[in-house]
């Protein structure tokens, strides 16, 4: 009898070896690294998948219970796509969108072309020392929050002591002004991420090997040509990829920059409106908070569909490029 | 005897002179833009008041006074606090943040954990969609319970997906499998392998996610917009708003000729306002020089493909 026991057949062998895949020996096999993500992917659960569900609320007309989310949710009745209703035929509706894209694209243009000359200009110049000076200059505006760079601008916007009306010997009352505000906003949006983006094209022009130079410089390319044929060819993958980002997230707007910037001044509205502002108000001031999650979803699930357009046609066009 | 030209990699990359003077002041022009507002606040700061309000802002002012300092020294206590909030979150926040995000990345840059893909999923996901600041805010508040609490500062920030990303990048090129496993069949436990093999050799890219969600941490205001009423959990950033909106509310009113109860915090003048910014502005103005390197590493590092 215990032959039997000691010589197994190749079938049992197999089956222990099954029994030992199972789940439970997996998780423990596998318990240390469980434990190493699971921080991570709790705070991911009630960070983003609950969140995500959560948005059933822009389906309903939704009331705060103090028994806790479940509670509210169940005591807040379903009416169906009632604040889609009000949310599109409102004007508010067209204004923030046309707002939110309308900046996005003019920020990824400007950025976009700034950045890539400033990463050219910057590897072409002669004093490397001067250089890094410069790049160091550059970033520091990405490192302030917006809350000081509104100060920033208060201090040459503000319409009694600012310095532009005293520079400008003028008497205008900028924060009541929309018709300047397009252009502000694109500036100041635009010059705190000039540093961080040029850096990043900065170190992909240094990567560019050597050799491709050499070259062209022992064929008379002159240094416009070399730029035009190798510089940027060079760099096109990545403003492929920082486009797609960028295009991704069109109609999320930087909610700093259009909240704190120009002091929520009420005036400015029509200009400074975009969907992240409309959803705070929303959300905070008028207690509207069915419109303001109607909103929320629709900028959430156009992002989404945008962010894997783009994606698809880079793919198809670079795969290399694209972002998964 | 002339040399011959020498072509090396200092001369691939550089203009011929009159070129290089030229663009030399456009970008120079560029940097100085993004430094002079910082100096002008410091200049605004360091003004006599009277001078303020008689002449306006100025780059170089007529009368000089350390008044707003002087000032921030009286008004010590709420300044104080908030300096220690903003302190306090930047703190337990970061350690916290590079803590969870360099276990999970180093969980699923591994090739010997069965689950690695579903927890790779599970954190790309995270990155296509955004749940929205309404659905977040009522998780927080209604869920959570963390309004006016100082967790509601730190954990929604806590974990970044897009640095996962990256560090699992990282810790696959820095990290080879050989030394791991040469250490286990030494006998090391995972979590002795992660402790004193994979930490140190994955400092700098540590140090960049530690250093970006200091950035991050130090420079909120909108997490406490949207979930601190109290006035003792105020960080710095946060203050600085509450005192711009309640000038703009004074002026408003004050233009409309309403009364104000006596709900509104006593509001500094403008040089004290200033000498808060610049309170807010040097502990980053002053150490990012230094930390330059690990932020541009940190741009080059996160090649977030394989």
């Amino acid at each position: 009898m215990e032959e039997n026991n000691v010589a197994q057949s190749p079938e049992a062998i197999a089956a222990a070896a099954k029994k030992k895949e199972g789940l439970w020996y997996n998780i423990v096999h596998n318990g240390p690294f469980l434990l190493f993500a699971l921080p991570g992917a709790i705070w991911m659960i009630f960070f983003f998948y609950i969140p995500v569900f959560a948005n059933v609320v822009a389906f309903k007309e939704f009331q705060f219970s103090p028994d806790g989310f479940l509670a509210s949710l169940a005591q807040s009745k379903w009416v169906g796509f009632q604040n889609f209703k009000f949310l599109f035929t409102s004007d508010a509706a067209w204004l923030i969108t046309k707002n939110t894209l309308l900046y996005n694209l003019g920020f990824i243009t400007l950025n976009l072309i700034i950045s890539v000359f400033f990463a050219i200009v910057m590897s072409e110049l002669r004093h490397k020392r001067l250089v890094k000076v410069y790049q160091t200059s550059m970033l520091l505006p990405y490192f302030l929050s917006w809350v000081i760079i509104g100060y920033f601008v208060m201090a040459f916007l503000n319409p009694d002591k600012g310095l532009l009306n005293t520079m400008l010997h003028t008497n205008i009352n900028w924060y009541a002004e929309p018709k300047y505000w397009p252009f502000i906003l694109l500036f100041i949006g635009t010059w705190k991420g000039i540093g961080y983006n040029s850096i990043l094209y900065f170190a992909t022009v240094m990567g560019i090997d050597p050799t491709y130079y050499e070259a062209a410089t022992v064929d008379g390319a002159n240094k416009w040509q070399q730029i035009k044929n190798i510089t940027i060819p060079q760099l096109v993958p990545l403003m492929t990829l920082m486009s797609i980002l960028a295009v991704g997230n069109i109609f999320r707007a930087d909610f700093g920059l259009f909240y704190t910037v120009p002091q929520n001044s009420g005036a400015l509205y029509n200009v400074t409106s975009v969907l992240d502002t409309y959803i705070y108000n929303g959300l905070t001031s008028t207690g509207d908070i069915g419109m303001s999650s109607a909103a929320s979803l629709y900028q959430s699930v156009v992002g989404c569909i945008l962010l894997l357009i783009t994606n698809a046609i880079v793919r198809r066009l670079d795969s290399d490029s694209a972002l998964f | 005897m002339k040399k011959k030209k020498k072509i090396d990699s200092v001369t691939v990359h550089s203009f011929s002179r009159g070129t290089d003077l030229f663009f030399n002041i456009i970008v120079g022009i560029f940097a100085l833009s993004c430094l002079l507002p910082l100096f002008f606040v410091i200049v605004i700061s360091l003004t006599d008041e009277n001078a303020l309000a008689t002449y306006g802002y100025r780059l170089w002012p007529k009368v000089w006074s350390f008044a707003g300092y002087k000032y921030l020294a009286t008004m010590g206590g709420e300044l104080l606090r908030s300096l220690w909030i903003s302190v306090l979150v930047t703190v337990v926040g970061t350690v916290i943040n590079s803590t969870f995000t360099s276990t999970y990345a180093y969980a699923i840059s591994r090739s010997s954990f069965k689950y690695r893909r579903f927890f790779t999923v599970f954190c790309l996901v995270t990155m296509l969609f955004s749940p929205g600041m309404v659905a977040n805010y009522i998780v927080v508040t209604n869920m959570l319970h963390l309004k006016d609490t100082l967790w509601a500062l730190i954990l929604p920030m806590a974990v970044s997906p897009f640095n996962i990303i990256v560090m699992r990048t990282f810790f696959k090129r820095q990290v080879s499998e050989s030394i791991i496993e040469s250490a286990r069949i030494d006998g090391a436990s995972e979590m002795r392998i992660f402790t004193q093999i994979v930490i140190p050799l994955a400092v700098p890219g540590i140090a960049t996610i530690s250093l970006f969600a200091a950035l991050g941490y130090w420079n909120d205001w909108f997490n406490a917009l949207l979930y601190i009423q109290s006035d003792n959990l105020v960080p710095l950033q946060y203050l600085l708003m509450k005192i711009q909106s309640n000038i703009e509310m004074l002026s408003q009113n004050a233009s409309s000729g309403t009364q104000f109860g006596g709900s509104l915090m006593a509001i500094p003048k403008e040089a004290t306002r200033m000498a808060m910014v610049v309170i807010a502005t040097l502990p980053i103005a002053c150490s990012y020089p230094f930390f330059q390197k690990y932020f541009v590493r940190g741009l080059t590092i996160g090649g977030v493909k394989e």
